[in-house]
């Protein structure tokens, strides 16, 4: 189980791992919840540059579609193909298995903290 | 205008308390909180395919004519021969405006001799009920909006039949009703027909009507005793019954290719352009509202609705364009009404208007999703069709 309270989040509802110089991007499960089942994800290939706030990808249930901005400039450096085969994974697991990409960044980022997030979201 | 059915900024259903309970996702639709979903849209989706799905529709409008004159009020009010249908059978319909546009899509049921309840969506319940107080005038009938009155809730999927035959408390109105008698009524009920019943002594209008594709009941009673019928349907199906949201019920009428009013119905679209020209009666001697611009017909070259089916798993969603080629030149034909992943099919599903001479299916289309033409073939509607 991931520790939901270690992560870092964004206003978009994405959540941000620090791993070493590697971070690992992700929706959190209110975002999950908020969209329904997702059906397909559209994710940026490894190599790709990406600069914060920008969109680089999608997740699309079957009600609508979600944008997945990066939440800090760096590159990608994988894509979870699990989820590209199974976009089940961001209902069944936001936190853990549902993770969507891999950036190596040069600076690290500070966002909002998990007591910050859920105050954002109204919890 | 009329002064009935004044809308609250944000209504609630009588089954709000059961939803809220079950741990439903509400969504606003038409000024009212209705569950979006209870789990899964494409779980709740599956499950009346394959079993049965209970949905709140409380949020439907209701308007009764009662009165020797309904069925001509009717006549007159609306696109269909309403006086030709008998009484226990329903009809679905279109009230049009003088220049032939649509107003609202309607099932009307005929409940007795002089009677009619006609059902209309929540989003135009004060312009329907306004235009059929309206165009009533001059007959001998009484229209009233009973909305606030009346509660809905459909059991809808190939199940649906046999949890109703099983669920205690239901009987048919009249004397000498018990359960005997409703089982009977029921079974012999045909599709599009309706009997007057009770649940716990208490009137309630059984119809098998829906809007999933699948065979189904749409139950239309009292507000104070929908909480208890709910969960009387519930409890007797048990795993054969899911509660269903709004989401589900969009992609099955979606494969279903039933239209959805402000979709693939609105003011600026004559029936005839929806495919619906079937449903404006001609024959009938009445003059009714919109029939000389029915009579006309569209123009030419305007765009119909057609179904499209695509590969792969991006959908067209409503408001994309729709393109004849894959070029930066190519023509701009169409848009999406409506569109999906379709959970039964495993592939997108659309409805659009397109260009007439492009409307015959195997034609070779483009839709513009987020910036890249993902091609797409025109098919006949429904997607879907239950196997009898």
């Amino acid at each position: 189980m991931t520790d939901v309270t270690a992560l870092q989040y964004t206003e978009e509802h994405e959540w941000v791992k620090v791993d070493g110089d590697t971070v690992v991007i992700g929706i959190t499960d209110y975002a999950a919840e908020k969209l329904g089942d997702v059906v397909y994800v559209d994710l940026p290939a490894a190599g790709t540059a990406v600069s914060a706030g920008t969109v680089v990808g999608e997740i699309e249930s079957t009600k609508s579609v979600g944008e997945l901005f990066a939440p800090i400039d760096g590159e990608v450096v994988e894509a979870n193909q699990a989820v590209i085969d199974s976009p089940e994974l961001v209902n069944s697991d936001p936190f853990g298995e549902g993770w969507l990409i891999k950036l190596s960044a040069p600076e690290l980022p500070t966002l909002m903290t998990h007591a910050e997030y859920r105050a954002f979201v109204g919890e | 205008m009329s002064d009935s059915g004044t809308t609250p900024e944000e209504r609630r259903s009588p089954l709000d308390a059961v939803h809220r309970a079950a741990g439903a996702s509400f969504t606003d639709f038409a000024g009212w909180q209705m569950p979006v979903r209870y789990s899964s849209d494409l779980a709740e989706h599956h499950a009346v395919r394959e079993h049965a799905g209970l949905f709140d529709l409380s949020h439907m409008a209701e308007i009764s004519l009662i009165g020797p004159g309904s069925a001509e009020a009717l006549d007159h009010a609306l696109a269909g021969k309403l006086s030709a249908i008998a009484v226990g059978q329903a009809k679905y319909s279109l009230l049009l405006a003088e220049d032939g546009g649509i107003i609202d899509d309607l099932v009307v049921y005929r409940t007795g001799e002089d009677r009619f309840l006609v059902v209309a969506n929540a989003s135009n319940r004060d312009v329907v009920a306004a235009e059929l107080i309206d165009r009533a005038e001059g007959f001998e009938t009484f229209v009233s909006d009973e909305s606030d009155d009346i509660a809905l809730i459909a059991l809808q999927g190939p199940d649906a039949l046999a949890v109703l035959l099983e669920t205690p408390g239901l009987g048919v109105e009249g004397p000498g009703n018990d359960q005997e008698d409703f089982d009977r009524a029921i079974t012999e009920l045909k599709y599009y027909r309706s009997f007057p019943a009770t649940f716990e002594g208490e009137p309630v209008l059984v119809a098998r009507t829906g809007y999933t594709g699948e065979d189904g009941f749409e139950l239309y009673l009292a507000p104070e005793l929908a909480p208890k019928l709910w969960e009387a349907l519930a409890e007797t199906g048990g795993p054969r019954v899911v509660p269903c949201g709004l989401a589900s019920r969009d992609t099955l009428r979606l494969e279903a290719g039933m239209p959805l009013y402000g979709h693939e119905l609105g003011r600026g679209i004559l029936p005839a352009q929806a495919g619906l020209g079937r449903v404006v009666s001609f024959a009938k001697e009445a003059e009714f509202i919109g029939r000389a611009a029915a009579e006309r017909g569209p123009a030419e070259d305007a765009p119909v609705l057609v179904g499209l089916t695509a590969e792969g798993r991006r959908a067209p969603r409503a408001g994309y364009e729709v393109y004849d080629g894959e070029s930066a030149e190519a023509r701009r034909v169409g848009e999406i009404t409506s569109g999906a992943l379709s959970p039964t099919l495993g592939h997108p599903v659309a409805m659009a208007f397109v260009a007439p001479e492009l409307a015959e299916p195997g034609t070779a289309l483009f839709v513009d999703v987020r910036g890249t033409r993902i091609p797409a073939t025109v098919v006949a509607l429904p997607f879907y069709r239950r196997a009898s």
